[in-house]
């Protein structure tokens, strides 16, 4: 039996008639039209599928739609505000911190979620925290130079030294 | 041979491989043939009290399943391992999560969420070891998601909180239609994926006895990489007197064992004992000898014998240096 649920994504409210067995990360991307959050393993390891519900960040191919009811989600669509860069896709742009681009949207989704609860993370830190995130371009150095960018940028820090590292 | 547990159908090959395979999963689908990962429709329940839901799970006996943070049960479900006709979501009822101190008790709500763990301030301060283990279960995400009841009520030996609550000499609290009982932790786990919790009864609590002066604890886990289950893993608890003596231990084995292990043995051999290099070792040993594990693609059982040695002294050590500190 079908369930009606209301969700709000990016800011835009929906209210959707779902199958239960349907996972967030379908209704995004197939219902919603929300591409940009992608599908790798489908198995809760890649990371790729990573998104915000209520300000956590949560792997949507191992969360179903009808847990999302009354939630607020918010997508790599919803990252930039009024065509501006986001200080982390600025850091992924400006550090190469992506190869293929397909666990971007993920690896995004958890800095984001990082860098709210430790604005100022260290190295270390930065690398469990996207511990849940493969990269099989294994672009992770620049990955983590685009977090450390976005962090000091968010912090008022100058950022204008971040050489990207090409190997 | 196939064994039916409640609404999981499964035969024990099957799920060595998803055990094995975690995450290589898409070669298993190649090897058996699944290529679906959209999991058998369901009914959906999500009842805002304890007591509408236990009412569900008496309606619907075994073909209801509940979900807590369905970081087991969903996968499993999209492999079709396991197939429950209801789905009953606690995650709407009020009142199931939380970390508190009351009457000698640490008490954790079910629905506690392993980062809420990680993170808690009472925790880092009284139970290191929950630190120790909730940055070892699976990663950031996951843990944003998946409770502590769930972990405990799935009975999975590969989890990981099953071995520390077993140190911690833990209470399982489960409600059911005639209220509230404690089960402790040495009668809960049964079997395969099998607890002392009726179908009609949900994990709601864990009580943990508050240390006392001198108490040191701590978990690791071999794991091949973040996210893996444990080639073996070993809580310790312990208290000594100021003359070095154990006056309560517990030893807990992850993934070592068909069902959460208990180091019987080594615990006898500490308990009363002044902590030395021998009786530490004499302790490793015994816990080598008593799990049973099974050789896999994340070692032999030689390997995994050798490795449990290797951090039940280790554990031991570490929480022996905290009970000093």
């Amino acid at each position: 039996m079908n369930k009606e649920i209301t969700i709000t994504v990016n800011g835009t409210q929906h209210t959707l008639e779902v199958e239960p067995r349907l996972l967030l990360v379908h209704l995004i991307r197939e219902v919603l039209n929300l591409t940009g959050t992608h599908i790798g393993c489908d198995t809760t390891s890649c990371g790729a599928c990573t998104i915000l519900m209520d300000g956590k960040s949560i792997k949507s191919c191992t969360v179903l739609a009808v847990q999302a009811d009354g939630k607020s989600i918010k997508t790599i669509e919803g990252v930039s505000a009024e065509g501006q860069l986001d200080s982390l896709q600025e850091g992924f742009h400006l550090n190469h911190g992506l190869h293929c681009g397909f666990c971007t949207p993920g690896m995004v989704m958890r800095a984001t979620e990082l860098l709210a609860n430790n604005p100022n993370p260290t190295e270390e830190e930065i690398r469990w925290g996207i511990s849940g995130n493969l990269c099989r371009c294994t672009g992770y150095n620049n990955i983590v130079k685009a977090i450390q960018y976005a962090s000091a940028k968010n912090r008022g820090v100058p950022t204008a030294s971040t050489e990207p590292e090409f190997v | 041979m196939i064994f039916k547990i409640t609404q999981i159908t499964i035969s024990p090959t099957l799920l060595n491989c998803f055990n094995d395979l975690h995450p290589f999963r898409h070669s298993l689908f190649n090897d058996l043939k699944i290529n679906s990962m959209i999991a058998q429709s369901f009914q959906y329940e999500s009842p805002s009290t304890i007591k509408e839901a236990i009412e569900l799970l008496q309606k619907h006996g075994d073909e209801a399943k509940i979900l807590s943070g369905g970081h087991s049960l969903i996968p499993m479900m999209k492999l079709r391992f396991a197939s429950p006709e209801y789905i009953i979501d606690i995650n709407r009822i009020p009142g199931l999560s939380y970390i508190k101190e009351e009457g000698g008790m640490l008490k954790i709500g079910a629905l506690t969420r392993e980062a809420e763990i990680e993170h808690s301030d009472l925790l880092k301060k009284h139970f290191p070891i929950f630190t120790d283990v909730t940055k070892l279960i699976a990663d950031p995400q996951v843990r944003n998601m998946g409770t502590i009841g769930g972990n405990l009520a799935h009975g999975d030996a590969a989890n990981d909180h099953p071995a520390v609550m077993l140190a911690l000499n833990a209470t399982v609290i489960a409600t059911g239609p005639e209220g509230e009982r404690a089960i402790p932790i040495d009668e809960f786990f049964f079997g395969f994926y099998q607890t002392a919790l009726q179908p009609d009864e949900i994990l709601t609590e864990i009580q943990i006895p508050v240390s006392q002066h001198g108490t040191g604890s701590a978990y690791h886990k071999l794991e091949r990489k973040v996210g893996d289950y444990a080639t073996a893993g070993v809580a310790v608890h312990l208290t000594l007197d100021k003359n070095n003596t154990c006056t309560s231990i517990g030893i807990g084995l992850t993934n070592v064992n068909p069902t959460p292990l208990r180091a019987s043995r080594s615990e006898q051999a500490l308990f009363g004992k002044e902590l030395t290099e021998s009786t530490i070792a004499q302790a490793a040993q015994f816990a080598s000898e008593d799990c049973s594990p099974s050789s896999d693609l994340r070692g032999s059982e030689e390997y995994k014998r050798a490795m449990v040695a290797v951090l039940v002294k280790r554990m031991i050590h570490k929480a022996a240096e905290r009970a000093k500190a």
